[in-house]
Protein backbone atom coordinates (compact mmCIF):
# COMPACT_ATOMS: atom_id res chain seq x y z
CA UNK A 1 0.00 0.00 0.00
CA UNK A 2 1.29 3.16 -1.03
CA UNK A 3 0.69 6.05 1.29
CA UNK A 4 0.60 10.04 -0.03
CA UNK A 5 0.33 12.57 2.92
CA UNK A 6 -0.45 15.97 1.80
CA UNK A 7 1.62 18.57 4.35
CA UNK A 8 1.27 22.93 4.43
CA UNK A 9 3.58 24.62 6.11
CA UNK A 10 1.88 27.47 8.22
CA UNK A 11 2.63 30.51 10.05
CA UNK A 12 3.64 29.26 13.68
CA UNK A 13 0.44 29.12 16.27
CA UNK A 14 2.36 31.95 18.48
CA UNK A 15 3.31 34.11 15.05
CA UNK A 16 1.95 37.72 15.29
CA UNK A 17 -0.05 38.07 12.14
CA UNK A 18 0.92 41.52 10.23
CA UNK A 19 -0.97 42.24 7.18
CA UNK A 20 1.03 43.75 4.28
CA UNK A 21 0.47 47.35 2.96
CA UNK A 22 -1.42 46.35 -0.30
CA UNK A 23 -4.04 44.48 2.47
CA UNK A 24 -4.15 41.57 0.18
CA UNK A 25 -1.85 38.89 2.40
CA UNK A 26 0.00 38.43 5.31
CA UNK A 27 3.87 39.95 5.71
CA UNK A 28 5.87 37.10 6.05
CA UNK A 29 8.73 38.93 7.45
CA UNK A 30 9.86 37.46 10.33
CA UNK A 31 7.19 34.84 10.78
CA UNK A 32 8.33 31.39 12.35
CA UNK A 33 6.62 28.52 9.39
CA UNK A 34 5.95 25.30 11.23
CA UNK A 35 4.60 21.97 9.66
CA UNK A 36 0.39 22.63 9.94
CA UNK A 37 -0.28 20.59 13.61
CA UNK A 38 -3.08 18.62 11.75
CA UNK A 39 -0.85 17.22 9.14
CA UNK A 40 1.47 15.95 11.47
CA UNK A 41 -1.40 13.65 12.75
CA UNK A 42 -0.99 12.37 9.01
CA UNK A 43 2.82 11.95 8.91
CA UNK A 44 2.11 9.73 12.33
CA UNK A 45 -0.42 7.64 11.19
CA UNK A 46 1.43 7.09 7.54
CA UNK A 47 4.46 6.00 9.84
CA UNK A 48 2.47 3.97 12.07
CA UNK A 49 1.13 2.22 9.20
CA UNK A 50 4.44 1.17 7.53
CA UNK A 51 5.88 0.06 10.85
CA UNK A 52 2.78 -2.45 11.58
CA UNK A 53 3.55 -3.71 7.83
CA UNK A 54 0.35 -2.52 6.41
CA UNK A 55 2.03 0.16 4.46
CA UNK A 56 5.23 -0.57 2.04
CA UNK A 57 5.78 3.44 0.72
CA UNK A 58 5.35 6.92 2.52
CA UNK A 59 5.53 10.20 0.19
CA UNK A 60 5.21 13.18 1.91
CA UNK A 61 4.29 16.40 -1.15
CA UNK A 62 3.84 20.00 -0.08
CA UNK A 63 2.39 22.50 -2.75
CA UNK A 64 3.80 26.35 -1.99
CA UNK A 65 6.85 27.87 -2.77
CA UNK A 66 10.39 27.51 -1.63
CA UNK A 67 9.86 27.77 1.88
CA UNK A 68 7.67 24.80 2.15
CA UNK A 69 10.89 22.69 1.16
CA UNK A 70 11.72 23.06 4.76
CA UNK A 71 8.14 21.36 5.89
CA UNK A 72 9.11 18.21 4.06
CA UNK A 73 12.41 18.14 5.46
CA UNK A 74 10.81 17.61 8.81
CA UNK A 75 8.31 14.84 7.17
CA UNK A 76 11.93 13.71 6.43
CA UNK A 77 13.20 13.49 9.69
CA UNK A 78 10.16 11.93 11.19
CA UNK A 79 10.50 9.48 9.05
CA UNK A 80 8.47 9.31 5.64
CA UNK A 81 10.23 7.51 2.58
CA UNK A 82 10.52 10.56 -0.21
CA UNK A 83 8.89 13.99 -0.89
CA UNK A 84 7.88 16.44 -3.95
CA UNK A 85 7.79 19.77 -3.70
CA UNK A 86 4.65 21.12 -5.97
CA UNK A 87 5.79 24.80 -6.74
CA UNK A 88 3.65 27.91 -6.55
CA UNK A 89 3.42 31.11 -5.68
CA UNK A 90 0.20 31.07 -6.18
CA UNK A 91 -1.03 29.61 -2.65
CA UNK A 92 -4.21 31.88 -2.02
CA UNK A 93 -7.66 31.52 -0.14
CA UNK A 94 -9.40 29.51 -2.56
CA UNK A 95 -9.94 25.54 -1.36
CA UNK A 96 -11.24 24.88 -4.93
CA UNK A 97 -8.23 26.20 -7.11
CA UNK A 98 -5.84 25.13 -4.09
CA UNK A 99 -7.67 21.26 -4.81
CA UNK A 100 -7.68 21.86 -8.47
CA UNK A 101 -3.47 22.34 -8.71
CA UNK A 102 -3.14 19.30 -6.05
CA UNK A 103 -5.50 16.81 -8.01
CA UNK A 104 -3.43 16.59 -11.02
CA UNK A 105 -0.10 16.22 -9.99
CA UNK A 106 -1.80 13.40 -7.42
CA UNK A 107 -2.99 11.89 -10.52
CA UNK A 108 0.37 10.96 -11.77
CA UNK A 109 2.10 10.13 -8.50
CA UNK A 110 -0.87 7.49 -7.81
CA UNK A 111 -2.10 6.71 -4.06
CA UNK A 112 -3.86 3.87 -2.41
CA UNK A 113 -4.18 6.01 1.14
CA UNK A 114 -3.74 9.40 1.08
CA UNK A 115 -3.87 10.62 4.13
CA UNK A 116 -3.50 14.72 5.35
CA UNK A 117 -5.03 17.26 7.90
CA UNK A 118 -8.32 18.33 8.56
CA UNK A 119 -7.87 21.93 8.27
CA UNK A 120 -4.95 24.16 7.46
CA UNK A 121 -4.63 26.15 10.52
CA UNK A 122 -3.57 29.70 8.56
CA UNK A 123 -6.60 29.93 5.94
CA UNK A 124 -8.94 27.48 8.70
CA UNK A 125 -10.80 26.51 5.30
CA UNK A 126 -11.22 22.75 5.93
CA UNK A 127 -12.35 22.85 2.12
CA UNK A 128 -9.16 20.72 -0.24
CA UNK A 129 -9.60 17.09 1.57
CA UNK A 130 -13.70 16.60 0.38
CA UNK A 131 -12.73 18.50 -2.53
CA UNK A 132 -9.45 16.68 -3.89
CA UNK A 133 -11.82 13.57 -2.78
CA UNK A 134 -14.42 14.38 -5.45
CA UNK A 135 -11.73 15.48 -8.10
CA UNK A 136 -10.61 12.46 -7.81
CA UNK A 137 -13.62 10.53 -7.55
CA UNK A 138 -12.61 8.60 -4.52
CA UNK A 139 -14.15 8.57 -0.90
CA UNK A 140 -13.35 10.55 1.36
CA UNK A 141 -13.70 10.05 5.07
CA UNK A 142 -13.00 13.48 7.32
CA UNK A 143 -12.29 14.66 10.63
CA UNK A 144 -10.73 11.18 12.14
CA UNK A 145 -9.79 9.92 15.43
CA UNK A 146 -9.70 6.71 14.69
CA UNK A 147 -8.60 4.52 11.84
CA UNK A 148 -8.33 0.86 10.74
CA UNK A 149 -6.75 -0.41 7.54
CA UNK A 150 -7.96 -4.33 7.14
CA UNK A 151 -7.28 -5.25 3.27
CA UNK A 152 -8.74 -3.25 0.65
CA UNK A 153 -11.01 -1.83 2.93
CA UNK A 154 -11.16 1.43 5.77
CA UNK A 155 -12.34 1.47 8.88
CA UNK A 156 -12.54 5.13 10.03
CA UNK A 157 -13.98 6.98 13.30
CA UNK A 158 -15.69 10.73 12.40
CA UNK A 159 -16.05 13.19 15.14
CA UNK A 160 -19.47 14.70 14.66
CA UNK A 161 -21.57 16.93 16.94
CA UNK A 162 -22.17 15.22 20.03
CA UNK A 163 -21.63 11.88 17.99
CA UNK A 164 -18.66 9.54 16.76
CA UNK A 165 -19.62 8.09 13.26
CA UNK A 166 -17.64 5.19 12.44
CA UNK A 167 -17.64 5.02 8.66
CA UNK A 168 -16.70 2.34 6.55
CA UNK A 169 -14.63 2.56 2.63
CA UNK A 170 -12.62 0.84 0.27
CA UNK A 171 -8.94 2.06 -0.81
CA UNK A 172 -8.04 4.00 -2.54
CA UNK A 173 -9.42 6.85 -0.63
CA UNK A 174 -8.64 10.33 1.48
CA UNK A 175 -8.26 10.49 5.19
CA UNK A 176 -8.48 14.19 6.93
CA UNK A 177 -7.06 13.82 10.49
CA UNK A 178 -8.21 15.10 13.46
CA UNK A 179 -6.37 15.35 16.69
CA UNK A 180 -7.06 12.04 18.78
CA UNK A 181 -6.25 9.71 15.91
CA UNK A 182 -2.09 9.85 17.04
CA UNK A 183 0.38 11.36 18.91
CA UNK A 184 3.16 12.48 16.55
CA UNK A 185 6.94 11.74 17.48
CA UNK A 186 9.52 14.08 17.61
CA UNK A 187 12.27 13.56 14.66
CA UNK A 188 14.75 11.55 15.67
CA UNK A 189 18.87 12.71 15.51
CA UNK A 190 19.18 9.95 12.39
CA UNK A 191 16.07 11.05 10.78
CA UNK A 192 17.09 15.43 10.60
CA UNK A 193 20.64 14.42 9.38
CA UNK A 194 19.19 12.46 6.94
CA UNK A 195 16.55 15.13 5.96
CA UNK A 196 19.34 17.63 6.17
CA UNK A 197 20.64 16.03 2.98
CA UNK A 198 17.68 15.13 1.64
CA UNK A 199 16.89 15.89 -2.29
CA UNK A 200 13.71 17.47 -2.81
CA UNK A 201 12.67 16.89 -6.51
CA UNK A 202 10.58 20.07 -7.17
CA UNK A 203 7.92 20.20 -10.08
CA UNK A 204 6.31 23.64 -10.88
CA UNK A 205 2.45 23.80 -11.41
CA UNK A 206 0.04 26.09 -12.86
CA UNK A 207 -2.13 28.06 -11.61
CA UNK A 208 -5.29 27.63 -11.95
CA UNK A 209 -8.39 29.50 -12.30
CA UNK A 210 -10.09 31.13 -8.98
CA UNK A 211 -13.66 31.39 -8.29
CA UNK A 212 -12.33 33.01 -4.40
CA UNK A 213 -10.22 36.33 -4.51
CA UNK A 214 -9.10 38.42 -1.57
CA UNK A 215 -10.67 42.23 -1.85
CA UNK A 216 -8.65 42.57 1.20
CA UNK A 217 -7.60 41.58 4.92
CA UNK A 218 -8.48 43.31 8.48
CA UNK A 219 -7.75 42.82 11.68
CA UNK A 220 -10.49 41.85 14.12
CA UNK A 221 -12.03 45.20 16.24
CA UNK A 222 -10.51 45.58 18.97
CA UNK A 223 -12.59 44.83 21.97
CA UNK A 224 -13.68 47.24 24.29
CA UNK A 225 -11.48 47.63 27.70
CA UNK A 226 -12.53 45.56 30.35
CA UNK A 227 -12.73 46.02 33.90
CA UNK A 228 -11.45 44.34 37.33
CA UNK A 229 -14.57 43.79 39.12
CA UNK A 230 -12.39 43.30 42.47
CA UNK A 231 -11.06 40.79 44.67
CA UNK A 232 -12.49 37.23 45.65
CA UNK A 233 -15.75 35.98 47.07
CA UNK A 234 -16.81 39.25 47.65
CA UNK A 235 -16.71 40.79 44.22
CA UNK A 236 -19.40 38.56 43.27
CA UNK A 237 -22.82 40.36 43.67
CA UNK A 238 -21.11 43.22 41.85
CA UNK A 239 -20.13 41.00 38.97
CA UNK A 240 -23.49 39.14 38.66
CA UNK A 241 -25.43 42.41 38.71
CA UNK A 242 -23.21 43.84 35.75
CA UNK A 243 -23.71 40.71 33.67
CA UNK A 244 -27.39 41.01 34.14
CA UNK A 245 -28.18 44.95 33.93
CA UNK A 246 -24.61 46.35 31.65
CA UNK A 247 -24.13 43.22 29.45
CA UNK A 248 -27.72 41.78 30.16
CA UNK A 249 -26.06 38.22 29.43
CA UNK A 250 -28.12 36.36 32.33
CA UNK B 1 -35.53 35.85 -10.37
CA UNK B 2 -32.57 33.92 -8.95
CA UNK B 3 -32.55 32.02 -6.05
CA UNK B 4 -31.07 31.37 -2.81
CA UNK B 5 -30.91 27.92 -1.33
CA UNK B 6 -30.67 27.65 2.10
CA UNK B 7 -29.05 23.90 3.50
CA UNK B 8 -30.28 23.19 7.03
CA UNK B 9 -29.88 20.68 9.43
CA UNK B 10 -31.87 18.31 11.20
CA UNK B 11 -30.65 16.48 14.34
CA UNK B 12 -33.29 13.50 15.90
CA UNK B 13 -35.93 14.84 13.12
CA UNK B 14 -35.47 18.38 14.59
CA UNK B 15 -34.33 21.32 12.82
CA UNK B 16 -31.19 22.15 14.55
CA UNK B 17 -30.67 26.53 15.53
CA UNK B 18 -28.06 26.82 12.82
CA UNK B 19 -30.97 26.30 10.54
CA UNK B 20 -32.84 28.77 11.52
CA UNK B 21 -29.74 31.36 11.26
CA UNK B 22 -29.01 29.93 7.67
CA UNK B 23 -32.41 30.70 6.23
CA UNK B 24 -32.66 34.20 8.03
CA UNK B 25 -29.52 35.17 6.85
CA UNK B 26 -30.55 34.23 2.94
CA UNK B 27 -33.34 35.68 3.89
CA UNK B 28 -31.29 39.23 4.67
CA UNK B 29 -29.57 38.70 1.80
CA UNK B 30 -32.88 38.41 -0.90
CA UNK B 31 -33.82 41.74 -0.33
CA UNK B 32 -30.64 42.82 -1.22
CA UNK B 33 -29.98 41.43 -4.41
CA UNK B 34 -34.36 40.39 -5.09
CA UNK B 35 -34.14 36.20 -4.90
CA UNK B 36 -36.61 34.14 -3.25
CA UNK B 37 -35.40 31.74 -0.63
CA UNK B 38 -35.67 27.93 -0.99
CA UNK B 39 -34.89 25.88 2.38
CA UNK B 40 -33.73 22.39 1.89
CA UNK B 41 -34.14 19.86 4.98
CA UNK B 42 -32.45 16.59 5.12
CA UNK B 43 -33.37 13.86 7.95
CA UNK B 44 -35.14 10.88 8.50
CA UNK B 45 -38.55 11.18 10.28
CA UNK B 46 -38.64 14.74 10.18
CA UNK B 47 -41.63 16.65 12.09
CA UNK B 48 -43.94 19.16 10.62
CA UNK B 49 -42.06 21.89 11.71
CA UNK B 50 -40.52 22.37 7.89
CA UNK B 51 -43.32 24.82 6.82
CA UNK B 52 -42.70 27.24 9.52
CA UNK B 53 -39.07 27.55 8.05
CA UNK B 54 -41.48 30.48 6.25
CA UNK B 55 -41.57 32.31 9.49
CA UNK B 56 -38.04 32.96 8.96
CA UNK B 57 -38.31 33.76 5.35
CA UNK B 58 -38.44 30.57 3.20
CA UNK B 59 -40.95 31.12 0.09
CA UNK B 60 -40.53 27.59 -0.46
CA UNK B 61 -39.19 24.26 1.61
CA UNK B 62 -37.67 21.08 0.30
CA UNK B 63 -37.95 17.91 2.18
CA UNK B 64 -35.33 15.25 1.75
CA UNK B 65 -36.80 12.24 3.99
CA UNK B 66 -36.17 8.73 4.33
CA UNK B 67 -35.21 5.96 6.51
CA UNK B 68 -31.45 6.19 4.58
CA UNK B 69 -31.12 9.41 6.20
CA UNK B 70 -31.43 8.66 9.69
CA UNK B 71 -27.42 9.40 9.86
CA UNK B 72 -25.25 11.64 7.82
CA UNK B 73 -24.48 9.99 4.44
CA UNK B 74 -22.05 12.25 1.92
CA UNK B 75 -23.21 10.68 -1.22
CA UNK B 76 -27.05 11.03 -0.71
CA UNK B 77 -26.67 14.33 1.10
CA UNK B 78 -24.26 15.42 -1.92
CA UNK B 79 -26.71 14.13 -4.75
CA UNK B 80 -29.68 15.76 -3.06
CA UNK B 81 -28.18 19.27 -2.61
CA UNK B 82 -26.79 19.19 -6.42
CA UNK B 83 -30.53 18.32 -7.40
CA UNK B 84 -31.75 20.92 -5.12
CA UNK B 85 -29.28 23.78 -6.87
CA UNK B 86 -29.97 22.59 -10.23
CA UNK B 87 -34.07 22.42 -10.19
CA UNK B 88 -33.81 25.50 -8.42
CA UNK B 89 -31.21 27.22 -10.62
CA UNK B 90 -29.94 28.44 -7.13
CA UNK B 91 -26.86 31.04 -7.92
CA UNK B 92 -26.19 31.45 -4.08
CA UNK B 93 -26.12 28.07 -1.51
CA UNK B 94 -25.87 28.70 2.57
CA UNK B 95 -25.28 26.13 4.63
CA UNK B 96 -24.29 25.87 8.56
CA UNK B 97 -20.68 25.23 9.16
CA UNK B 98 -21.48 22.65 11.30
CA UNK B 99 -19.60 18.99 10.95
CA UNK B 100 -21.82 17.93 8.39
CA UNK B 101 -21.68 21.46 6.74
CA UNK B 102 -18.07 21.54 6.74
CA UNK B 103 -18.07 18.28 5.11
CA UNK B 104 -20.80 18.09 2.79
CA UNK B 105 -20.10 21.62 0.82
CA UNK B 106 -16.97 21.70 -0.21
CA UNK B 107 -17.95 17.99 -1.94
CA UNK B 108 -20.89 20.16 -3.72
CA UNK B 109 -18.16 23.06 -4.60
CA UNK B 110 -15.77 20.93 -6.16
CA UNK B 111 -18.77 18.91 -8.32
CA UNK B 112 -19.82 22.29 -9.28
CA UNK B 113 -16.89 23.93 -10.09
CA UNK B 114 -18.34 26.85 -7.64
CA UNK B 115 -15.96 29.16 -5.36
CA UNK B 116 -16.42 28.77 -1.49
CA UNK B 117 -16.15 30.70 1.32
CA UNK B 118 -16.24 28.49 5.07
CA UNK B 119 -17.22 29.61 8.60
CA UNK B 120 -18.85 33.43 7.31
CA UNK B 121 -18.78 35.92 9.82
CA UNK B 122 -20.31 38.34 7.33
CA UNK B 123 -21.82 39.02 3.84
CA UNK B 124 -21.96 42.06 1.90
CA UNK B 125 -23.16 42.57 -1.75
CA UNK B 126 -20.67 45.01 -3.31
CA UNK B 127 -21.63 46.09 -7.06
CA UNK B 128 -22.98 42.76 -7.45
CA UNK B 129 -20.77 40.39 -6.20
CA UNK B 130 -21.26 38.64 -3.30
CA UNK B 131 -18.24 39.34 -0.89
CA UNK B 132 -17.81 37.03 2.23
CA UNK B 133 -15.85 37.58 5.46
CA UNK B 134 -13.67 34.37 7.05
CA UNK B 135 -11.83 34.19 9.84
CA UNK B 136 -7.92 33.31 9.10
CA UNK B 137 -4.90 32.99 11.67
CA UNK B 138 -7.37 31.71 13.84
CA UNK B 139 -9.04 34.82 14.04
CA UNK B 140 -5.82 36.92 14.08
CA UNK B 141 -7.41 38.35 11.15
CA UNK B 142 -9.94 38.13 8.85
CA UNK B 143 -10.61 37.95 5.31
CA UNK B 144 -12.79 39.42 2.90
CA UNK B 145 -13.49 37.32 -0.19
CA UNK B 146 -15.48 38.02 -3.33
CA UNK B 147 -16.79 35.09 -5.37
CA UNK B 148 -16.57 34.57 -8.63
CA UNK B 149 -18.55 31.34 -9.79
CA UNK B 150 -21.80 31.07 -11.44
CA UNK B 151 -22.49 28.94 -8.19
CA UNK B 152 -21.53 30.31 -4.85
CA UNK B 153 -21.16 28.05 -2.00
CA UNK B 154 -20.66 30.40 1.57
CA UNK B 155 -21.02 28.10 4.94
CA UNK B 156 -22.16 30.19 8.37
CA UNK B 157 -20.21 30.08 11.63
CA UNK B 158 -22.91 28.85 14.09
CA UNK B 159 -24.46 31.76 16.24
CA UNK B 160 -23.07 34.57 14.49
CA UNK B 161 -25.95 35.08 12.22
CA UNK B 162 -29.28 36.37 14.13
CA UNK B 163 -32.27 33.99 13.41
CA UNK B 164 -35.24 36.47 12.74
CA UNK B 165 -38.57 35.48 12.45
CA UNK B 166 -39.54 38.20 9.98
CA UNK B 167 -42.85 36.56 8.79
CA UNK B 168 -44.90 35.50 11.89
CA UNK B 169 -47.40 32.96 10.96
CA UNK B 170 -46.15 32.73 7.49
CA UNK B 171 -46.29 28.74 6.61
CA UNK B 172 -44.48 27.65 3.73
CA UNK B 173 -45.04 25.60 0.80
CA UNK B 174 -43.39 22.52 1.33
CA UNK B 175 -42.52 20.03 -1.56
CA UNK B 176 -41.27 16.53 -1.08
CA UNK B 177 -38.20 15.39 -2.87
CA UNK B 178 -37.07 11.72 -3.60
CA UNK B 179 -33.84 9.95 -2.19
CA UNK B 180 -31.34 9.72 -5.35
CA UNK B 181 -30.63 5.88 -6.57
CA UNK B 182 -27.17 6.09 -6.27
CA UNK B 183 -24.29 4.30 -5.36
CA UNK B 184 -22.94 4.23 -1.52
CA UNK B 185 -19.30 4.80 -1.21
CA UNK B 186 -19.12 5.59 2.67
CA UNK B 187 -21.28 2.83 4.59
CA UNK B 188 -22.25 4.07 8.14
CA UNK B 189 -21.56 1.16 10.99
CA UNK B 190 -22.53 3.17 14.07
CA UNK B 191 -23.37 6.06 15.52
CA UNK B 192 -22.13 6.95 19.20
CA UNK B 193 -23.30 9.89 21.05
CA UNK B 194 -20.19 10.99 22.64
CA UNK B 195 -21.89 13.91 24.93
CA UNK B 196 -24.70 11.48 26.11
CA UNK B 197 -27.78 14.42 26.12
CA UNK B 198 -25.08 17.66 27.33
CA UNK B 199 -25.46 20.82 25.60
CA UNK B 200 -22.31 21.32 22.98
CA UNK B 201 -20.00 23.81 23.76
CA UNK B 202 -20.68 24.89 19.91
CA UNK B 203 -24.42 25.31 20.65
CA UNK B 204 -24.44 26.94 24.23
CA UNK B 205 -25.43 30.17 24.62
CA UNK B 206 -23.88 30.42 27.84
CA UNK B 207 -20.10 28.42 28.59
CA UNK B 208 -18.45 27.73 31.71
CA UNK B 209 -14.85 27.02 31.14
CA UNK B 210 -12.28 25.68 33.49
CA UNK B 211 -7.98 25.42 32.70
CA UNK B 212 -5.29 24.24 34.28
CA UNK B 213 -6.18 25.92 37.70
CA UNK B 214 -9.47 23.86 38.15
CA UNK B 215 -6.42 20.95 39.14
CA UNK B 216 -8.64 17.84 39.44
CA UNK B 217 -11.12 15.65 37.30
CA UNK B 218 -12.70 15.57 40.67
CA UNK B 219 -12.72 19.57 41.38
CA UNK B 220 -14.66 20.24 37.96
CA UNK B 221 -18.04 19.21 39.57
CA UNK B 222 -18.08 23.21 40.42
CA UNK B 223 -17.24 24.23 37.41
CA UNK B 224 -20.08 21.89 36.47
CA UNK B 225 -22.59 22.87 39.17
CA UNK B 226 -22.27 26.52 37.75
CA UNK B 227 -23.13 25.24 34.48
CA UNK B 228 -25.92 23.83 35.29
CA UNK B 229 -27.59 26.91 37.34
CA UNK B 230 -26.75 29.22 33.97
CA UNK B 231 -28.18 25.83 31.57
CA UNK B 232 -24.34 26.48 30.43
CA UNK B 233 -22.44 24.24 28.50
CA UNK B 234 -19.21 22.92 30.11
CA UNK B 235 -15.76 23.65 28.21
CA UNK B 236 -12.10 23.05 29.02
CA UNK B 237 -8.74 24.61 28.06
CA UNK B 238 -6.50 22.59 26.30
CA UNK B 239 -4.53 22.09 29.63
CA UNK B 240 -7.63 20.37 31.47
CA UNK B 241 -8.34 18.16 28.39
CA UNK B 242 -5.03 16.88 27.63
CA UNK B 243 -4.53 16.24 31.66
CA UNK B 244 -7.54 14.03 30.89
CA UNK B 245 -9.54 15.89 33.32
CA UNK B 246 -12.05 16.59 30.65
CA UNK B 247 -12.87 14.57 27.28
CA UNK B 248 -11.37 16.65 23.72
CA UNK B 249 -15.00 17.53 22.58
CA UNK B 250 -15.51 20.21 25.43
CA UNK B 251 -12.19 21.70 24.18
CA UNK B 252 -12.45 25.61 23.47
CA UNK B 253 -9.34 26.84 21.11
CA UNK B 254 -7.11 26.39 18.00
CA UNK B 255 -7.23 22.83 17.99
CA UNK B 256 -10.96 22.14 19.34
CA UNK B 257 -13.61 24.01 18.92
CA UNK B 258 -14.77 27.42 18.07
CA UNK B 259 -17.72 29.28 20.27
CA UNK B 260 -19.58 32.21 19.57
CA UNK B 261 -21.36 32.10 23.00
CA UNK B 262 -23.55 35.06 24.80
CA UNK B 263 -20.88 34.79 27.93
CA UNK B 264 -18.10 33.37 28.33
CA UNK B 265 -16.57 32.51 32.12
CA UNK B 266 -13.09 31.21 32.16
CA UNK B 267 -12.46 29.83 35.72
CA UNK B 268 -8.39 29.39 36.04
CA UNK B 269 -7.49 29.49 32.79
CA UNK B 270 -4.72 32.08 31.53
CA UNK B 271 -5.99 33.04 27.96
CA UNK B 272 -3.66 31.69 25.92
CA UNK B 273 -3.71 32.79 22.36
CA UNK B 274 -4.65 29.22 21.20
CA UNK B 275 -7.74 29.11 23.41
CA UNK B 276 -8.13 32.93 22.77
CA UNK B 277 -8.53 31.50 19.07
CA UNK B 278 -11.56 29.34 19.90
CA UNK B 279 -13.82 32.22 21.84
CA UNK B 280 -12.67 35.58 20.74
CA UNK B 281 -16.58 35.73 19.46
CA UNK B 282 -17.67 35.52 22.65
CA UNK B 283 -20.10 38.49 23.08
CA UNK B 284 -19.45 39.21 26.63
CA UNK B 285 -16.10 37.18 28.82
CA UNK B 286 -15.55 36.75 32.65
CA UNK B 287 -12.82 35.57 34.10
CA UNK B 288 -12.14 34.61 37.34
CA UNK B 289 -8.33 33.89 38.09
CA UNK B 290 -5.73 34.32 40.91
CA UNK B 291 -3.76 36.21 38.72
CA UNK B 292 -3.75 40.43 37.91
CA UNK B 293 -1.50 39.68 34.73
CA UNK B 294 -2.78 36.39 33.25
CA UNK B 295 -3.34 38.05 29.51
CA UNK B 296 -6.95 37.09 30.14
CA UNK B 297 -7.37 39.97 32.57
CA UNK B 298 -6.65 42.57 30.41
CA UNK B 299 -9.11 40.97 27.85
CA UNK B 300 -12.06 39.69 29.34
CA UNK B 301 -15.02 42.41 29.94
CA UNK B 302 -15.28 41.59 33.63
CA UNK B 303 -12.66 39.93 35.68
CA UNK B 304 -12.92 38.51 39.40
CA UNK B 305 -9.00 38.08 40.99
CA UNK B 306 -9.08 35.32 43.57
CA UNK B 307 -8.89 31.85 44.19
CA UNK B 308 -11.69 29.60 42.10
CA UNK B 309 -12.69 27.55 44.89
CA UNK B 310 -13.84 30.68 46.82
CA UNK B 311 -15.26 32.91 43.40
CA UNK B 312 -16.61 30.29 41.58
CA UNK B 313 -19.06 28.55 44.89
CA UNK B 314 -20.05 32.61 45.51
CA UNK B 315 -21.38 32.91 42.17
CA UNK B 316 -23.39 29.68 42.50
CA UNK B 317 -25.23 30.71 45.43
CA UNK B 318 -25.53 34.36 43.99
CA UNK B 319 -27.14 33.44 40.64
CA UNK B 320 -29.48 30.73 42.21
CA UNK B 321 -30.82 33.10 44.45
CA UNK B 322 -31.67 35.49 41.83
CA UNK B 323 -32.75 32.66 39.78
CA UNK B 324 -34.51 30.92 42.48
C1 LIG C 1 -0.50 24.01 18.23
C2 LIG C 1 -1.16 24.32 19.53
C3 LIG C 1 -2.54 24.24 19.63
C4 LIG C 1 -3.19 24.52 20.85
N1 LIG C 1 -4.56 24.46 20.88
C5 LIG C 1 -5.21 24.80 22.03
C6 LIG C 1 -6.64 24.81 22.12
O1 LIG C 1 -7.35 24.46 21.17
N2 LIG C 1 -7.23 25.17 23.28
C7 LIG C 1 -6.51 25.54 24.39
O2 LIG C 1 -7.11 25.88 25.40
N3 LIG C 1 -5.15 25.52 24.33
C8 LIG C 1 -4.48 25.15 23.21
N4 LIG C 1 -3.12 25.11 23.20
C9 LIG C 1 -2.41 25.23 24.48
C10 LIG C 1 -2.20 26.65 24.95
O3 LIG C 1 -0.96 27.11 24.43
C11 LIG C 1 -2.11 26.71 26.50
O4 LIG C 1 -1.10 25.85 26.95
C12 LIG C 1 -3.41 26.32 27.20
O5 LIG C 1 -4.51 27.00 26.64
C13 LIG C 1 -3.30 26.68 28.66
O6 LIG C 1 -4.44 26.24 29.35
P1 LIG C 1 -4.84 26.93 30.74
O7 LIG C 1 -5.18 28.33 30.51
O8 LIG C 1 -5.86 26.04 31.34
O9 LIG C 1 -3.52 26.73 31.62
P2 LIG C 1 -2.44 27.81 32.09
O10 LIG C 1 -1.95 28.63 30.98
O11 LIG C 1 -1.47 27.06 32.90
O12 LIG C 1 -3.29 28.76 33.01
C14 LIG C 1 -3.81 28.41 34.25
C15 LIG C 1 -4.36 29.68 34.87
O13 LIG C 1 -5.09 29.35 36.02
C16 LIG C 1 -4.83 30.32 37.02
N5 LIG C 1 -5.09 29.65 38.30
C17 LIG C 1 -4.42 28.63 38.87
N6 LIG C 1 -5.00 28.25 40.02
C18 LIG C 1 -6.04 29.06 40.21
C19 LIG C 1 -7.03 29.18 41.23
N7 LIG C 1 -7.05 28.37 42.30
N8 LIG C 1 -7.96 30.13 41.12
C20 LIG C 1 -7.97 30.97 40.03
N9 LIG C 1 -7.06 30.89 39.05
C21 LIG C 1 -6.12 29.96 39.12
C22 LIG C 1 -3.41 30.72 36.81
O14 LIG C 1 -3.17 32.01 37.32
C23 LIG C 1 -3.30 30.68 35.28
O15 LIG C 1 -3.58 31.94 34.71
C24 LIG C 1 -2.45 24.86 21.99
C25 LIG C 1 -1.06 24.93 21.89
C26 LIG C 1 -0.41 24.68 20.70
C27 LIG C 1 1.08 24.79 20.63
Amino acid sequence: MKILVLVKQVPDTEATIRISGDRKKIDEAGVKFIVNPYDEFAIEEALKLKESGAATFIVAVSLGPDRVKEALRTAVAMGVDDVLHLKTADLGMDGLATAQLLSESIKEIGFDLLLMGKEAIDDGNMQVGPMLAELLDVPCLSVVTALQVNGASVVAEREGDGCAEVLEAQLPCIITCQKGLNEPRYPSIRGVMLAKKKEIAEKIVQSANHTVSVESLSYPQARQAGMIVGEGAAAVPELVKKLREEAKVI
Amino acid sequence: MSTILAVTECRDGKLHKTSLEVVSQAKALSEKIGAGVVALVIGSGISVESASLGEYGATKVLVADGQALENYQPDLYKSIIIEAIRQNSAEIVLAPATAIGKDIMPRVAARLEAGMVSDCTKILVQDHTIQAEHPIFAGKAFALLSVNSAVKIITLRPSVFDAIQTNPGVAAPVEKVGLPAIEIKVKTREVKKTGGNKLDVADADIIVTGGRGVRSAENFKIIEELAACLNAAVGATRAAVDSGWRPHEEQVGQTGKVVSPNLYIMCGASGSIQHWAGMSGAKCIVAVNKDPNAPIIERADYSIIGDLFEVVPALIEEIRKIRG
